[in-house]
């Protein structure tokens, strides 16, 4: 049997299960049970369907017999309302989503997503749309946490480390919006000059969280916030080559004064 | 704080100082970036080895006091430092991902390390309830994804922000044959569209909603009967409709969509009753001329 065929007839299976569910009510419960199980089992057995159309329904049918449904106390609570423990901010990549690689359930990050995860510095004329997400994060959620995740093989750092240097034609936005983090690339240049291109690319995927970390220092809520110690600001690194993943914090750390000219206790300091 | 025993990474000299007791202990940097704790698999075989070693001391045997010598350090270093509790939660959940999804999928993994192909390319709310990798089940390399406040998009003309900068890579780059905006229930930047008023303050939050305004405008004139809740559901649907056909005002959208190499579909996602709804953009029964009126295909309730 072919798998469009495989796909077919389980899709058929899964209708009519459905219908008796519908149509019998009278089925009692530990039926009404093994006829749900026996759904999801069907629905497993095509993780992949040609159709997208079909793909989403699969894919929101799985998560509605095996997530909402089995955790009603928690999507009721969420219902009201959100008080999410971290604000992530990762790349679009299809291959580095925080609820998977990091296990987030409903409720636990407010996520933003764009090429190479960053985050530009404090600007009222451009960049509304992070700005407003940042906005919201910490005076409408007040969210104790933002991670900035970098990852490995990222197209946007490429981007960024080999335009215009190597002659390519201009992107309408790409560019635009990569060169955000050049503060970041200038660096990487100048420390690692004479690495090779790919080794430069890494070292930048780095830097550019490190780049997104001190601009989100220049939003005022967000200085306001560590200042009052209630947000503390990671950067992380997912490398899905090795499969390993860098977590560090964001500092900022006055010192204790010295008194010029040093005193005699000063130097025992 | 747990530290890898083996440390393999090429930038280690870089990175990581060849002895590191604790990592975020005082400096007297005004400003500084901490050092960046790696997480491997090497300290899931510890932590494993310690929960093995604990079962046998409870037992009683004779490494009894050799073992509660060690879960006491264990303590005294968890209670050293509060910060070390967020690091040590995510480096549980990244663990869990590891063993349970990464180490046992290699192939998978391996062929995903060197290229993505995404179907789809995902436009949704950055509202903490409704990641599409949750509720649609995408899994590692099916969905380029774009996160923002009420899951908007700018029209073309509306200048480089990060949305373009996004449809351009995947459209033109990745090729994906799919663009899906999801909206959902009691979204607080559609709620933050319809109660906007024109006071003169300025804040982030509404110079990115009033890319919408055309879907308030448009509530108003429909809705007017409705309480300012139901005004708010009316506009998330609507704002959806908006976002699709601002995909248009992109060239290379518009042409993809033309020779139907790329689809455009709208979602919405209601958490209160877990539904979710699905359609997508007939181009050919569209007429942009007339006044941003468009028709829909294929369209399918799912509860």
């Amino acid at each position: 049997m072919d798998i469009t065929m495989a796909i077919q007839s389980s899709q058929l299976a899964i209708e009519q299960l459905k219908n008796l569910l519908r149509e019998k009510e009278e089925l009692n419960e530990v039926v009404t049970t093994k006829i749900e199980e026996l759904i999801v089992e069907l629905q497993g057995c095509h993780p992949h369907p040609i159709d997208p159309a079909q793909q989403i329904i699969d894919g929101f049918t799985y998560f509605k017999f095996n997530n909402f449904d089995k955790n009603p106390e928690l999507y009721e609570r969420l219902a009201k309302g959100q008080s999410p423990k971290f604000m992530v901010f990762a790349c679009s990549d299809s291959r580095v989503s925080p609820s998977v690689i990091l296990n987030f359930q409903p409720g636990e990050a407010f996520v933003v997503r764009n090429i190479a995860n960053i985050v530009p510095a404090f600007n009222q004329l451009r960049y509304s749309g992070v700005g407003a997400t940042i906005e919201y994060a910490i005076t409408a959620l007040k969210v104790k946490n933002i991670l900035v995740i970098g990852h490995s093989r990222c197209g946007g750092i490429s981007r960024l480390m080999s335009h215009p240097e190597d002659g390519s034609i201009p992107f309408d936005f790409i560019d635009d919006w990569v060169k955000i983090g050049l503060p970041a690339k200038t660096n990487v240049m100048k420390e690692y000059e004479g690495y090779d291109f790919k080794e430069q690319c890494n070292f930048c995927e780095l830097e550019s969280v490190n780049n997104s970390l001190v601009n989100l220092h220049t939003y005022p809520y967000v200085d306001r916030e560590i200042r009052n110690k209630n947000l503390a600001l990671l950067g992380g690194y997912y490398d899905f080559v090795n499969g390993e993943f860098k977590l560090w914090k964001y500092m900022s750390v006055v010192t204790k004064p010295i008194t010029i000219p040093l005193k005699t206790n000063d130097l025992t300091i | 704080m747990a530290i890898p025993s083996s440390i393999s990474d090429p930038f280690a000299s870089k990175f990581l100082p060849s002895s590191i007791s604790d990592p975020f202990a005082s400096s007297y940097q005004p400003s500084r970036i901490s050092v960046p704790v790696k997480i491997e698999q090497t300290q899931l075989t510890t932590l494993r080895r310690s929960h093995c070693s604990t079962l046998k001391a409870s037992m009683g045997s004779p490494g009894f006091t050799q073992q509660l010598n060690n879960n006491k350090l264990e303590t005294l270093a968890d209670v050293k430092d509060d910060r070390d509790d967020i690091f040590n939660d995510l480096k549980d959940r990244f663990l869990s991902f590891k063993k349970n999804v990464y180490m046992a999928n290699p192939e998978q993994f391996e062929n995903l390390a060197k290229v993505q192909v995404p179907k789809f390319m995902v436009i949704a709310c950055a509202d903490s309830r409704v990641c599409p990798s949750s509720i649609l089940g995408f899994q590692p390399g099916e969905a380029f994804t774009i996160r923002n406040i009420a899951n908007l998009v700018p029209t073309f003309e509306s200048g480089p922000s990060e949305v373009n900068a996004a449809l351009e890579f995947s459209v033109n780059t990745l090729q994906v044959e799919n663009i899906l905006v999801i909206g959902h229930s009691c979204c607080g930047g559609i709620r933050a569209l319809m109660g906007m008023e024109d006071d003169g303050n300025t804040s982030f939050i509404k110079s990115w909603v009033t890319n919408a305004k055309n879907a308030r405008v448009k509530t108003k004139a429909a809705a007017s009967n409705l309480d300012f809740d139901g005004q708010c559901s009316h506009c998330e649907k609507v704002s959806i409709n908006h976002s699709l056909v601002n995909l248009l005002t992109y060239p290379w959208i518009k042409e993809k969509v033309e020779k139907e190499e790329l689809s455009i579909h709208g979602g919405y996602y209601d958490f209160v009753n877990c539904s979710f709804e699905k359609w997508t953009l007939d181009y050919r029964g569209t007429k942009l001329e007339e006044n941003g009126r468009f028709a829909i295909k294929n369209k399918v309730f799912w509860y």
